[in-house]
Parts: structure tokens; C-alpha cells; sequence
């Protein structure tokens, strides 16, 4: 955990976006005809959030471009589910292909979008989210690093400090990379933060959240840009 | 005359050999060979090297292989699963060697197995702990880190229909790895749902062309792993 962890100041409840709020907020910067992959957890709701008007193609790292909504018990195939295990249908227009040219679209830039959750966010949009390195901890990475080193545009969505209140964004991660420098952007439940050369730019607050209530849950100094 | 067809999944495994690199198709429970996972449990081959995605859920398929003590080593990329209860405890026990590979490079290395490619550069996993000790490269400013492409001496998958050639199609997503490990196996034994005379698969729908496989045997109606899991069925 980070030595620089706030204690005993946890965030008051009712404060920020709700997971809902996080992942409809990440959906409004999802770009018309953009091939999205969403990282298990909160990233998955992303897709139930798109504006209306825009067609995007969503990807699962087992093989299937054109993933649908859950299905229903009469569409239910174990054959057919995503990445994290789950049964998914396929859309009009879906395809099916197998695991090299599922991460050859990933690892060759094909992917334009994908969003993941994180345990640590550094200043310079390193990510750490498969191991926090204990060593009774059994590994198991699937699919994050070849996302990261190969999807052009990475959006975290993460509660801004953990359970205990300790700070997510940091200096420098604690815990073993994902990768080094991937991240674009993050989107926690109390504001939306672009990773830039300058540092941690503060891009928008959710309602009733202040510039200064952000910063105390921060290990790392953030440029206020809200406009 | 080329027929690939055999009569039993147990004579399909039977020259397994101890000590042998075996590949196994499947993503979790889709396009996992239970039937092919359960005669190698029968002819009882040990000190395998496994590669798949995971390590089997509950105590059938993989996960039964891995609880019967054939499994030396497991090369994978996610070796826990929600109803993981074999693995583990051997994992933590010292009794099964892990070779932990991020999922896409695992992919990648099946492929360049098959192709003839003995190594290759991926950005992946670049500044992280699994890159420690592999040799990185710089190209066009950015850094990589050589990966080795991956054979086996078996691949055993799952298809949804086969002929006697050995071409194949599958099943929406359990597909996932097979095709891969069908090229990069000295020996791949598929089990298929359904077998069909030759000219049936239209040429422009093959996915795996006959070429990359040795063995198919028909298992019409396959166990499916999840039910076994939930039914708390254990093999053998």
C-alpha cells in the first residue's frame, strides 16, 4: 500500500458518481464507429451508456467483435462469452476469429479504445492492475499487459482511493506494472483526469466535489483545468 | 486413403508420453475437450507440460487432470478461475511449476510455434515483471522483449464439425485457441461435435485445414464442464 495513504479519512458517502455515473461519463467520450474493448467490473457497464446515435463494435479478447447485450435463457450458448467468462450475444455483423487475430487486432493498434479498471494510476499513466505482488498471491495477467501495449487510447475507470482511503494515484506505482506509461485518461468517482507531459490535468468535478477535496485523496499534485 | 477418423478418445491418446508438452483448446469451459481431458486422466501419461488459457474449474476436465497429478507445469495466462479449487493449493504447495504468460504473447508464441518462427519482439509486457530476464530490443524508438514461439508434442481440441481429412469449423467463441494449437502440435487431436462427409465444409468456410490435424473422433453430445462443476462431479 502507499506510505502516503490518507488515514482515517475515508470519503464521505452520497459524495461523487456512482459506478453508473463513472462508466456513463467514460461512455460520452466513446467516439461514433470506435472498436472498443471493456475490461471486467465497472468498464463492462460502459457499453449500456453510449449516446444514442453512435455505432460502436465492441470487442472481447476470446473472439468475437460485435459482442452483444447477456442473453436471454433461450439464446443462452456456454459456447458463446466474453473475456471475463461471461455468456454474451453476438449482433448482426459480429465475427468470430481465434486468439492469434484476436490480439493481433489488439497488439497491431486495430483496437481503438479500451477501458480498465486499475489498483494504481502513476502521474505519468503507468497502471498497475493484475498483481499487487504479495507473495502468497497466485499471478494471473490474461489479457491487460497485450491491451495496454497495443489499444491507441486506454481510459481507467477507478473509485479515487481504495476502501481504506489510501490515494490510487500516485507518484510512482507500488504494486508490479501493467505497463509504463499507457494510461490516457481516468475517470474515478469524484472527476475526470487527463494524463499529459505537464502532469495530472483535473478536466471536470463531479457535482458538489471540489478542486481541493480531489487533491487531499491525491498523492500526486494536480493542475486544476476544470473549465 | 486419408482417414483421420479413430474409433475411441482413449486410442486417440494412447501414444501420449510421459514428460510431453500437451497444448489444450479452451477458454474456460468453452471449446475445453472434456471428453480428450478425460481419456488422457484414463491413460494416465504424467510429468506433462500443459498450455491453456486457465487451469480448469471445479474437479473435472483440466482441473482433474491437474488434481491427478499429470500436470508438471502449467504455461498460462489466467491460472485462476471463480470455481478454481485445484490449482491453488498445488501452486502454493510447491507441487505444480507456473509459467505465467500475458495472454496475447501466449497467443502469439502458439502461433509462431506453427508457423516456424522460432522468436519474435512484442511490446508487451515491456517495464513490467514478466519482461525480467528475456531479451529486449530497441525498434523505431520504441523497446520490445523477445518472446520464443511455443510447440507441443499434442494439441487435443474441440471442433463443432470435422471431416475425414480433418477439416474443421467450430463454435462461436470456442474457437479461441484451437486453430493455433492445431499448427503448432506435432500431434492434434480433435474431438468434433459432428463429423461430415468430405465437400460438406465448403471450402471458403474451413477454418483449420486438415493439413494441421492427425486424429478425429466424433463425441455427438459433449459434457458440459460448467453443469459437471455445478452437479459437484468429480473425475474420475
Amino acid at each position: 500500500m502507499s506510505n502516503n495513504s490518507i488515514n482515517n479519512q475515508t470519503q464521505e458517502k452520497n459524495i461523487g458518481w456512482s459506478r453508473e455515473q463513472m462508466a456513463q461519463r467514460c461512455a460520452k467520450d466513446i467516439e461514433d464507429g470506435s472498436y472498443v474493448n471493456l475490461g471486467i467490473g465497472i468498464p463492462e457497464k460502459v457499453a449500456q451508456y453510449v449516446p444514442e446515435g453512435r455505432e460502436v463494435i465492441y470487442h472481447t479478447e476470446n473472439g468475437l467483435l460485435g459482442m452483444g447485450n447477456a442473453p436471454s435463457d433461450d439464446e443462452l450458448d456456454p459456447d458463446l462469452i466474453n473475456a471475463g467468462k461471461k455468456p454474451v450475444t453476438a449482433i448482426p455483423g459480429a465475427s468470430y476469429f481465434h486468439h492469434g487475430d484476436s490480439f493481433a487486432m489488439i497488439r497491431g493498434n486495430h483496437i481503438d479504445v479500451c477501458v480498465l479498471g486499475a489498483m494504481q494510476v502513476s502521474e505519468f499513466g503507468d497502471l498497475a492492475n493484475w498483481s499487487t505482488g504479495a507473495p502468497d498471491a497466485i499471478p494471473a495477467v490474461g489479457g491487460a499487459m497485450d491491451l495496454v501495449a497495443g489499444v491507441k487510447t486506454i481510459y481507467i475507470i477507478t473509485q479515487h482511493t481504495t476502501k481504506t482511503g489510501a490515494a490510487k494515484i500516485l507518484p510512482e506505482c507500488t504494486f508490479p506494472l501493467t505497463g509504463k506509461g499507457v494510461v490516457s485518461r481516468i475517470y474515478s468517482d469524484l472527476c475526470v483526469i487527463d494524463v499529459t507531459k505537464k502532469g495530472l490535468l483535473l478536466i471536470e468535478l463531479a457535482p458538489n466535489v471540489s478542486f481541493d477535496y480531489v487533491q487531499e485523496r491525491t498523492d500526486v499534485a494536480l493542475i486544476n483545468a476544470v473549465k | 486413403m486419408i482417414n483421420k477418423i479413430v474409433a475411441s478418445c482413449a486410442a486417440a491418446v494412447a501414444d501420449i508420453k510421459d514428460g510431453d508438452t500437451v497444448m489444450i483448446g479452451g477458454f474456460g469451459e468453452a471449446g475445453s475437450p472434456i471428453e480428450l481431458i478425460h481419456a488422457l486422466i484414463d491413460h494416465g501419461a504424467k510429468n506433462l507440460t500443459v498450455v491453456n488459457n486457465n487451469t480448469g474449474s471445479g474437479r473435472v476436465g483440466l482441473a482433474a487432470l491437474i488434481e491427478n497429478g499429470q500436470v508438471a507445469k502449467m504455461i498460462c495466462s489466467y491460472p485462476r478461475t471463480a470455481n478454481s479449487l485445484v490449482f491453488p493449493e498445488l501452486y502454493r504447495s510447491g507441487k505444480i511449476e507456473l509459467e505465467l504468460v500475458p495472454q496475447g504473447t501466449l497467443a502469439e508464441r502458439i502461433r509462431a510455434g506453427g508457423a516456424g518462427v522460432p522468436a519474435f519482439y512484442t511490446k508487451t509486457s515491456v517495464d513490467t515483471p514478466l519482461a525480467e530476464g528475456k531479451e529486449q530490443r530497441n525498434f523505431d524508438g520504441d523497446d520490445y522483449v523477445m518472446e520464443r514461439g511455443l510447440k507441443a508434442d499434442f494439441a487435443l481440441i474441440k471442433a463443432k464439425k470435422a471431416d475425414r481429412y480433418g477439416n474443421l469449423i467450430f463454435n462461436k467463441t470456442a474457437r479461441n485457441f484451437a486453430p493455433i494449437m492445431a499448427m503448432a502440435s506435432v500431434k492434434t487431436i480433435v474431438q468434433s461435435n459432428e463429423l461430415v462427409e468430405l465437400g460438406d465444409i465448403d471450402p471458403e468456410h474451413v477454418v483449420t485445414p486438415g493439413i494441421f490435424v492427425n486424429r478425429v473422433i466424433e463425441v455427438n453430445n459433449p459434457q458440459q464442464e460448467s453443469k459437471l462443476v455445478k452437479e459437484g462431479v468429480v473425475y474420475p
